[in-house]
């Protein structure tokens, strides 16, 4: 299936908001749990669903969602994950990942970490805009809401991680390079925000993580 | 990979770094006061195998065999991912990211990994050999890095390079 097919089938939006609901999550979900939040029928989210997976947008696996195991258990349910496939459309063609991957490959060959983090620092400071800065961590949660990183709180509340790396495979291809310029990029944003961010790598997740800069001045 | 293999195969890493000064220089300190702390999330990372310790050390960092300002990194994994996940998304990334103020920038390939039977310790001169053949023929199934790896099997299939 093209790109341009697997994204027009997000138009429904039932199978839109399952899409959504899915990615949010971060982990696999069950057929019962999409229908209940997205508030359809099962049999409908089971369509839906696998249509998304038909087109390559989720990963379906199995899984006994009760938690028991062995005779007895009941055969394993569907659940579904985000697809690691990356779908995109440029209308006119552009190919900026070419772009991306070949200036990243040259910096890294020409060991210019600094320059590259000192341009992502300005431009995080320019995407401040006018306003200047944000008011706390709810508000800087919301604008990375808006440039894709797809931020959730950790279970005390204290702490934003980012369920989507925006750098994808660049940053995957040259990690110190790019999680540094992302790491940058995110400093010159949150300046004078009352909002710190810093690296804490985990598998899975975006690099950087952000939280208000009066706790853990470790 | 089949998990069959998976189990009968290990991944070797070996990599170098030129230091801009030595390690007793207070600007390496950043970097000395790292080694233990991150050594100690490598051996408890999943998928870990084995590291090059110096004996009776918690590191390699003396041996030089590389050369007099080139400290040397190697260790064993159960797979690629779990050495890229170890080695990027740990607070081992911190020390990559910071790479440029303590290292010099390699022209040559400075990492390579291989395969190795599982339960096999291998060697520095093994190591040292897999180096000079990726830096000779580039990634290969034999010496391989990470943007060009290739599975256990695809290394069975060739006869070894070196």
């Amino acid at each position: 299936m093209e790109d341009i097919e697997a994204i027009a089938l997000l138009q429904d939006p039932v199978r839109r908001r399952l899409y959504e609901f899915v990615a949010a999550r971060g982990r696999e979900v069950g057929r019962n749990e999409a229908a209940e939040v997205v508030g359809v029928a099962r049999t409908l989210a089971a369509f839906h669903l696998d249509k998304l997976v038909g087109a390559g947008l989720l990963e379906v696996g199995s899984r006994r969602l009760t938690g028991r195991s062995g005779p007895g258990a009941g055969r394993p349910a569907k659940v579904y994950r985000l697809s690691a496939v990356e779908r995109g459309v440029s209308v006119p063609a552009r190919d900026y990942r070419t772009a991306a991957g070949l200036l990243a490959e040259a910096a890294e060959s020409g060991g210019l970490d600094r320059e590259v983090w000192e341009v992502a620092r300005r431009r995080g400071r320019a995407l401040r805009g006018p306003a200047g800065t944000w008011s706390g961590l709810d508000e800087v949660q919301g604008v990375l809401a808006e440039r894709g990183y797809g931020p959730v709180r950790d279970e005390d509340g204290a702490v934003v991680r980012m369920r989507n790396c925006p750098f994808g495979a660049v940053a995957e291809e040259f990690p110190p390079l790019v999680c540094g310029m992302n790491l940058a990029l995110l400093e010159g944003l949150v300046e004078g925000s009352g909002v710190r961010v810093r690296l804490d790598p985990r598998p899975g997740w975006c690099c950087v993580v952000a939280e208000d800069s009066k706790n853990n001045e470790d | 990979m089949t998990a069959h293999d998976a189990a009968r195969h290990h991944l070797a890493q070996f990599n170098v770094a030129t230091l801009h000064r030595p390690l007793d220089d207070p600007r390496l300190a950043g970097f000395v006061e790292l080694l233990d702390p991150v050594n100690a999330l490598a051996d408890a990372a999943p998928g870990f195998v084995w590291r090059l310790v110096e004996e009776g050390m918690p590191d390699a960092t003396r041996l030089r065999p590389a050369g007099a300002d080139v400290i040397i990194n190697f260790s064993v994994w159960e797979s690629v991912e779990a050495l890229w996940d170890f080695a990027y998304r740990s607070g081992h990334l911190e020390v990559m990211r910071r790479r440029r103020e303590w290292f010099r920038r390699h022209a040559e390939a400075h990492l390579v990994l291989w395969w190795i039977p599982a339960g096999h310790v291998p060697t520095v001169e093994e190591a040292m050999e897999r180096l000079r053949t990726v830096r000779e023929h580039g990634p290969t199934p034999q010496a391989f890095t990470f943007n060009a790896s290739y599975t256990a099997e695809e290394a069975a299939a060739g006869r070894p390079a070196g």
